[in-house]
């Protein structure tokens, strides 16, 4: 969404209008990402909301990022896409050198900060918040960088609504060493609570691990949902009429 | 006019806050943090959210601690005489009307949100206000800036007939959480336990945030620690004897 400049023959040109993101609108909720034993899990549901409908329902916001990363990314759709474009670009040329090195997850952290940081400066930001992790030579790697170019690398992160309503739970229960089948519990505990309080949450999740072996995206499924407490059946029981 | 020139209106006292609520197999319990704030200062580390409203309904605030108070006080008075009138126990749905019907009219201005539980004749009850005025009815319910962190405990941990140390056990967690993963709150847990003719209001239930000192004596200054570099002693001025007067001309 831009404004059209209107140029006229020598007058200055005013800032009068400008290409620059003013909001965002496709956008996908929460994405969670914790440490395990053997490297990342990562999740996130695969809704894109449109302003307040729910426009998209299989929109994958967890990809592979050469060898050793995975990058989750919350926030504009768009934006998200035009990211994927540059790390492949980044990939690319990586593998050019072809001299047996390969990008870690920290160095892809620290492109994606630069990149986002920039952006910020030209007031110009790609509107994500972005989760990246990955495994190199035995060391696990789990950083989030924001869409003004805060980041920050931590046993376990969130974006977004997973900020408020995962992070104390991760805080409270995450530990060293988790097993795969612990992480997985932990982060469905953790996107339940997410589909119960955020509105724009689908009940459709991915699940994503990242080992040295390399990359698993899992077949996307729904979690158990549980409405049946007895105060939801008759909320005015013992004082009909009120509500 | 005043704003531009730099002038900040007063920042109002309020309690950003964990307040919750939950109904386990006998009655209520109600929990909250005990941190005020105005602004970004901590006005009050130790303040009381849990208010009285009668001997068997308990009501925690939110929102701006001069409305909290002031109107769970003027409701409470209001059902004391209630009570004297009818002379039966009042019930929470009382208190629930009084309170929504008041914030209503005020559209939102008085900033109280509340959690209001108690038990009467006709069972245990659990209810959010909200400034505005509207009310829901829940088996669990969280307030304040805390909520979410409260609300990530009660939803990943709650269920139906839970007992009474089960109950309190995750009221604390869910406060907790409130305290440590934001910053509007903190300090303490209060607890309050409401069951079928019985209350316990337990403050100050859990203390997370001792004061701690680096040393267990605390600190003691030995003569000889700072160095003396002059001394000058000045005896006090002899003191002047007053002798009585006469009483003075009237």
């Amino acid at each position: 969404m831009h404004s059209a400049v209107v140029a006229k023959e020598g007058s200055e040109n005013f800032e009068i209008g400008s290409e620059r993101t003013l909001y965002p609108y496709v956008t996908g909720t929460s994405v969670i990402g914790i440490k395990y034993k053997d490297g990342i899990l990562m999740t996130a549901d695969m809704g894109g909301s449109y302003g307040s409908t729910l426009r998209y329902k299989s929109v994958e916001r967890l990809k592979p990022v050469g060898k050793h990363s995975l990058l989750g990314a919350s926030g504009e759709i768009s934006d998200f896409q035009e990211i994927l474009r540059y790390l492949d670009e980044l990939i690319l040329y990586d593998n050019m050198w072809d001299d047996g090195n390969s990008l870690g997850p920290k160095e892809v952290h620290n492109y994606l900060n630069r990149v986002m940081y920039n952006r910020r400066n030209k007031f110009n930001p790609l509107w994500n918040s972005l989760v990246l992790g990955g495994v190199k030579n035995g060391q696990k790697y789990l950083g989030l960088v924001s869409m003004i170019g805060v980041h920050f690398e931590d046993n376990h992160v969130a974006t977004g609504f997973g900020n408020h309503l995962a992070r104390p739970i991760l805080r409270d229960e995450w530990h060293e060493d988790m097993s795969f089948e612990e992480a997985v519990k932990l982060l469905e505990k953790c996107m339940l609570v997410l589909l119960y309080r955020d509105r724009s949450a689908i009940n459709k999740l991915q699940i994503a691990k990242i080992t040295e072996e390399g990359v698993t995206i899992f077949e996307p499924y729904s979690l158990k949902t549980f409405w049946k407490f007895s105060a939801f059946h008759n909320p005015t029981k013992g004082a009909e009429g009120s509500w | 006019m005043l704003l531009q020139k730099g002038v900040q209106p007063p920042s109002f006292r309020k309690t950003g806050t964990t307040i919750v609520g939950l109904v386990f197999q006998d009655g209520v319990i109600l929990g909250a943090d005990t941190r005020a704030t105005e602004g970004p200062i901590v006005c009050d580390k130790n303040c009381e959210k849990i208010h009285y409203m009668a001997p068997n309904i308990y009501c925690c605030g939110a929102g701006t601690a001069a409305d909290t108070e002031a109107v769970t006080d003027m409701v409470s008075s209001q059902l004391q005489l209630h009570r004297y009138a009818t002379g039966r126990e009042s019930r929470v749905v009382t208190a629930l009307t009084l309170l929504k019907s008041h914030l209503f009219s005020y559209q939102g201005h008085v900033s109280a949100a509340l959690v209001l539980g108690g038990v009467d004749i006709t069972g245990p009850h659990l209810h959010t206000i909200y400034p505005h005025g509207s009310t829901d009815t829940l088996p669990f319910a969280t307030m304040g800036s805390g909520s979410l962190a409260a609300m990530a405990m009660f939803e990943s941990k709650y269920r139906e007939g839970l007992t009474r140390d089960e109950g309190i056990k995750l009221v604390c967690e869910a406060i907790c959480s409130g305290i440590f993963n934001d910053l509007g709150s903190g300090s303490n847990v209060d607890v309050c336990v409401i069951t079928k003719g019985r209350t316990e209001y337990l403050r100050n239930h859990q203390l997370p945030n001792p004061r701690t000192y680096v040393s267990s004596k605390g600190y003691s200054f030995a003569k000889g620690q700072t160095e003396v570099l002059s001394t000058k002693t000045t005896p006090l001025k002899e003191k002047v004897e007053v002798i009585e007067g006469d009483a003075m001309e009237e």
